[in-house]
């Protein structure tokens, strides 16, 4: 029976870590795609953060700063995806395709540069802390190995990214600010015309979209692992997008299903370490066949921000 | 008059802005290069010496351009129906582990298997992109989504196709080696045998373009571009998509079936997309190997659908200038010690300004005074 | 408003409009589809700026720039297309812009939903402040219009065309908060060509006919044929040249159609209609009275609800549009010529053939044959005299007018049986107006049906045989066009009765 537990905590625990990534990063889809820009591009503003959060961390051996950093390399990529979509009116998806291409190519460019022709950074000591450390282990509160350390043990961007959610879902509903960024993803001709600026609005939620998936990269390269490699990334950033838009372009919906996704990876991993590969792969499919299926059920009711992909030029309705 | 329209078609039209492109995306990977400390020159140089300067360099590179020319068709193809493929690299995965399974499972004379193993990845990743296609006709879901979602379906089937016993080879993560007679090497067998290893060393060049894996792969891709450039532009059927692609409302109106057009249009994406992962397993890997990440193949043809303008011909032409630059990019490492990935930031950029026509017609205009 | 005028390039849409309008009073402004009500508003809301002309407001001059600056003088328009979030409610949508916050840009909805509270209640525009825009009636969905412009402190309201999507209920409604608001003090603008609407709530109208002001005269001292006569005009334009015909069988018979519109209202309401061969029977009526649907559902393009279609003695109701155009020969010059008539990408000779490409000689098996899709063109370009006169020519770089003649030349060159002509001379010019009504009288004379739908009552009166008058989905009159009486049609039209 404890082990049941224990295996249950350990399933709960990789559940949350390896979801971190995938919140951070779907919470920017979520902003971006609510003022009506499609950003296919996190997956290089994902590996472009997760570089760079690395590599701040190793040399200054402060992970928040590498964090830090890690989001405004994601919002300098997010700039310009914002100048090419919102002020040169770029197809988006390609704009996208593009940035996916720049930030990564980018951040192994750097890498290779500072560290000696490499693909990865070298090992972060420093990494993320786990806040709740105190409690566990030898002598302490709880063991670490146990259901409670197991699933409360976790560093702190985890906890940052609940908090995150939190904070994304406040502001979108509940200030000045998010009421407008909304209006303008559904109705930009309508905000326009009651003297809201679309284009900042626009620039702004680009370029936070870009924040946030800088700190998904970060939170993949110094808190689940400990460097940054070329294979680090490797599609989270899509699998990001696909949540907020399981979750309906919601924060709290992109965090339901970006558990779902984390969870098929802690299923994974514990099923592997149990020696059972089969069902392995078959786990680790399903999220994406189950978020095929309920997007086909959920036939008519798009819940997409109406004005989505649309380019927006002023005065287009005279 | 001719020429009239040619500048036309030149300055407004798609070859200018792809021209254009180019030079900027290069302009801007130079500039990079400088910033970091190299002499763009002498690193452009390395690539183009690594790329040109020996038989066996112009063999990997078409090795290397082969695959990415027909994810780039797919791409393309799609594109064209006025639907964004980024399934491309679901529907390689699905086309290799067919023709893999096939290749291997099946004992046929040369003639019957390699043709049938091509045909049946073909077709089991024209149903995979088909069902994407289906999923947008029926349901309206955006066949982005879908195929991003696709895409991870096959890559963990396919790994968990290696588990089955009888495919996967046990304990090693890959499939069991395809037969002789589902390959399509140029001379794989004469290579090693004594006669072949002594024409390799007599023979300068062309012994040195025998030294790569070469295969009949480029053919079939050749083929397959002339292929999509023939439905496209001389077929009811290309018609039908392409009146879809430009305006559905007007090809509804005109008798069109959009929604049959839509899944149609997607399954030849597929196939198309199967047929790279097919030749890459015949002429190149011969097996399939568990995937750890996302190999790219179709993400790169993303790249070269739009470098090429979605068509047949622009795809052969884009797919060797990135399979150029892939395989030329990987030797400025050692040349000059600048980073190969310099390559993504020139392609990336060339990509942006090509999604940016406003800008660069207005930066053609400010040339022009 | 003084010597308004405003031209777009040669076209003068507003030449020289004198308006005034007093507190507290309803002004109604009547025209035609095109007589420039709307661009001579859109001018005192700031989205146009004039030509030349001035405005004042309370006897001072003002620059409207922009749309917020007519907002910050009391100036609120009510779109004909509503500017709504649909996904947000009743409130967001009327604070949006405004908000009031509490510190750090917090949204204070309490505040902001008991103002709109007080603002419904003191103008009886009932609308629950908390109700999504998505879930509401079109009524509701334009009181909340309504109210934005009152919560910006509006003190005159434009209201374009507010009845046209409206059910007779709901306008009943809308008299009422009219009357609300101008007994508060608010002047009303009201953009209509309802006459019967005018008569009820108007004080004073300002008639408008291509762009010149007509004359403005208090409601209560004319009827509506006097107002009808003023909006359709007495001058007589050039009339098309066609012999006289005798009519044939019957061909087209549409009995009891029902088809619903975009917001799942009934739009065609039991519509009965014959057309014969060798005629042409045109469609009057105002804008938004069910003729889009009505020529969408013959077409095939829009899913019929009730009743039938019949063809040639073949019921084609509901069936594909490749079918209606291939086996039952029925042609379309469509109504929004750029969005379903031509692909901008194809070359002239490419979309010659969007119905035909499938089929000998432009096809054959699978493959087209281009040689002759080209010489295809090359004569219906001679034929039909398209400018430039290259095949090649991508249908983007043509003319308004050479894109219809484009049109025309595919759609006769296909023999039909039955011509729909939607809207055939929207955005033409003089030239290219007469070269459109030629063709279909061209058509006519080879003994096939037409069937011309228009907004223009001129273009209906000068072209047709018959005429038949449409009103809210239904044919309410059907008249010879031989000595017909143009106030007549335009009553019909205006829902008054004959």
């Amino acid at each position: 029976m404890e082990l049941i537990i224990q295996d249950i905590g350990f399933i709960i625990g990789t559940t949350l870590m390896y979801a971190t990534p995938l919140i951070f990063t779907a919470l920017g889809g979520v902003i971006t795609e609510r003022s009506g820009v499609v950003n296919i591009g996190l997956e290089g503003m994902m590996f472009f953060g997760a570089f760079v959060g690395a590599a701040v961390a190793y040399f200054s051996g402060s992970p928040w700063l590498g964090l830090l950093c890690a989001a405004f390399g994601g919002t300098f990529w997010g700039l310009i995806h914002a100048i090419a979509c919102v002020s040169f009116r770029a197809e988006q998806i390609v704009s996208g395709i593009a940035i996916n291409f720049l930030g990564a190519g980018s951040a192994l460019f750097i890498s290779r540069l500072v560290f000696d022709g490499a693909t990865q950074t070298l090992t972060v000591v420093n990494k993320i802390p786990q806040p709740l450390a105190f409690l566990f282990g030898e002598g302490k509160m709880f063991s670490s190995s146990g259901f409670m350390g197991l699933v409360f043990n976790q560093f702190a961007t985890v906890y940052l990214a609940f908090f995150m959610v939190a904070l994304v879902w406040f502001v979108l509903y509940k200030t000045r600010l998010g009421m407008r960024v909304r209006a303008v993803g559904e109705n930009p001709e309508a905000a326009n015309t009651l003297g809201i600026d679309v284009i900042k609005i626009r620039y702004g939620a680009v370029m936070m979209s870009g924040f946030f998936a800088g700190m998904g990269g970060a939170a993949m390269s110094i808190a689940v692992v400990s460097r940054f490699s070329n294979t680090l990334i490797s599609g989270h950033g899509f699998i990001a997008l696909a949540a907020m838009i399981f979750g309906k372009w919601k924060p709290q919906g992109a965090l339901l299903a970006c558990l779902l996704f984390g969870a098929a990876k802690g299923f994974e991993i514990y099923l592997g370490a149990k020696g059972v590969p089969v069902a392995g792969d078959v786990l680790a499919m399903l999220p994406y066949v189950l978020t095929l299926v309920i997007l086909v059920s959920f036939v008519g009711k798009t819940t997409a921000p109406a004005a989505i992909g649309k380019i927006y030029e002023k005065g287009d309705h005279i | 008059m001719i020429s009239g329209r040619l500048k036309a078609l030149f300055l407004r039209g798609p070859i200018g802005l792809t021209v254009v492109s180019i030079i900027l995306g290069f302009t801007v990977g130079g500039i990079v290069l400088v910033v970091a400390g190299f002499n763009p020159f002498e690193a452009y140089g390395a690539i183009l010496k690594g790329t040109f300067s020996k038989p066996k360099y112009i063999a990997y590179v078409i090795i290397y351009a082969t695959p990415l020319i027909m994810t780039g068709l797919s791409v393309a193809f799609a594109m064209r129906t006025g639907l964004f493929n980024i399934g491309a690299e679901g529907q390689f995965i699905v086309g290799a582990m067919v023709a893999a399974m096939a290749g291997y499972a099946l004992h046929l004379p040369i003639w019957l298997h390699v043709p049938l193993c091509l045909l049946l990845a073909m077709m089991a990743a024209a149903l995979w992109g088909g069902l994407a296609g289906y999923i947008k006709a029926r349901f309206g879901v955006h066949e982005v989504i879908s195929t991003i979602m696709l895409n991870w379906t096959a890559f963990y089937l396919s790994n968990w196709s290696l588990t089955l016993s009888g495919f996967g080879k046990p304990g090693t993560g890959k499939s069991f080696t395809i037969q002789e007679t589902a390959r399509i090497d140029l001379f794989s067998q004469w290579k090693i045998s004594k006669e072949g290893i002594q024409f390799i060393r007599s023979h300068e060049y062309l012994g040195d373009v025998l030294k790569a894996p070469v295969n009949l792969g480029i053919v079939v891709a050749i083929v397959l571009a002339l292929l999509v450039w023939y439905i496209l532009n001389r077929t009811t059927l290309g018609y039908e998509l392409r009146a879809v692609g430009f305006n559905p409302h007007a090809a509804e109106y005109g008798g069109i079936n959009v929604k049959r057009s839509i899944v149609t249009s997607m399954s030849i994406a597929g196939g198309l997309a199967g047929a790279a992962g097919a030749l890459q397993v015949m002429g190149v890997s011969h097996k399939i190997a568990k995937l750890a990440v996302m190999e790219g193949y179709g993400f790169d043809g993303i790249a070269v659908a739009l470098i090429g303008n979605n068509s047949g011909p622009g795809s052969v032409l884009a797919g060797f200038l990135f399979g150029g630059l892939k395989y030329g990019g990987s030797k400025i490492q050692d040349a000059v010690g600048a980073p190969t990935e310099v390559i993504s930031i020139v392609v990336g950029t060339i990509i942006l300004f090509i999604a940016m026509p406003k800008l660069i017609q207005t930066l053609l205009k400010f040339k022009k005074g | 408003m003084t010597t308004i005028t405003k031209k777009f390039g040669d076209f003068v849409a507003n030449d020289a409009i004198n308006l005034k309008v007093h507190r507290g009073e309803v002004h109604a402004l009547l025209g035609e589809n095109g007589a420039g009500k709307t661009t001579l508003m859109n001018i005192l809301y700031g989205i146009l700026q004039p030509t030349s002309g001035t405005i004042r407001i309370n006897g001072r001059e003002l620059k409207v720039t922009d749309p917020n600056v007519a907002i910050r003088h009391g100036i609120g328009m009510v779109h004909q297309h509503f500017m709504l979030v649909e996904t947000f409610t009743v409130t967001e949508n009327i604070v949006l812009g405004n908000e009031p916050t509490r510190s750090f840009g917090v949204l204070d909805m309490e505040t902001a939903e008991r103002e709109v509270a007080e603002l419904s209640e003191r103008y009886g525009l009932a609308v629950d402040p908390k109700a999504l825009i998505q879930d509401l009636s079109v009524g509701s969905q334009q009181r909340v219009e309504i109210l934005k412009t009152l919560y910006r402190g509006a003190e005159i309201l434009i209201l374009d065309e507010p009845t046209a999507v409206l059910t007779p209920l709901e306008i009943q409604e809308l008299v009422g908060i009219i009357r609300n608001l101008t007994e508060a003090g608010k002047s009303i603008i009201i953009i209509t060509h309802k006459l019967g609407e005018i008569k009820q709530v108007a004080d004073f109208c300002t008639i408008i006919r291509r762009g010149l002001h007509v004359d403005t005269v208090d409601v209560n001292t004319v009827s509506e044929a006097e107002l009808a006569a003023k909006m359709v005009g007495r001058e007589v334009s050039f009339k098309v040249e066609k012999k006289k015909q005798v009519p044939g069988e019957t061909i087209l018979e549409i009995q009891g159609l029902c088809v619903e519109g975009g917001r799942g209202l009934p739009a065609v309401d039991g519509l009965d209609l014959k057309l014969r061969k060798g005629e042409i029977l045109g469609i009057a009526g105002v804008d938004g009275n069910g003729q889009s649907e009505l020529i969408e559902a013959l077409t095939g393009l829009r899913k019929v609800k009730s009743g039938s279609i019949i063809m040639r003695g073949k019921n084609i109701t509901n069936l594909s549009p490749g079918k209606i155009i291939e086996e039952h020969k029925i042609a379309h010059i469509p109504e929004d010529r750029q969005k379903r008539g031509l692909v901008f990408e194809f070359d002239i000779a490419e979309n010659l053939i969007l119905q035909s490409y499938g089929k000998p000689p432009f096809s054959k098996r699978f493959s087209l044959l281009w040689d002759n899709i080209y010489q295809n063109a090359e004569r219906l370009i001679e034929k039909f005299d398209i400018r430039p006169q290259h095949p090649a020519t991508p249908a983007r770089a043509l003319s308004g007018g050479n894109q219809q003649k484009m049109i025309i030349a595919r759609e006769v060159s296909h023999e039909p049986e039955l011509l729909i002509a939607a809207q055939p001379t929207r955005g033409l010019d003089v030239g290219a107006i007469e070269y459109v009504h030629r063709a279909l009288v061209a058509e006519r004379d080879r003994g096939k049906a037409v069937l011309l739908i228009s907004f223009e009552l001129d273009e209906v009166l000068n072209v047709s045989d018959r005429i038949a008058v449409i009103y809210e989905g239904k044919i309410v009159g059907i008249l010879d066009a031989e000595g017909v009486d143009e106030n007549e049609v335009g009553l019909l039209m205006a829902g008054g009765t004959a």
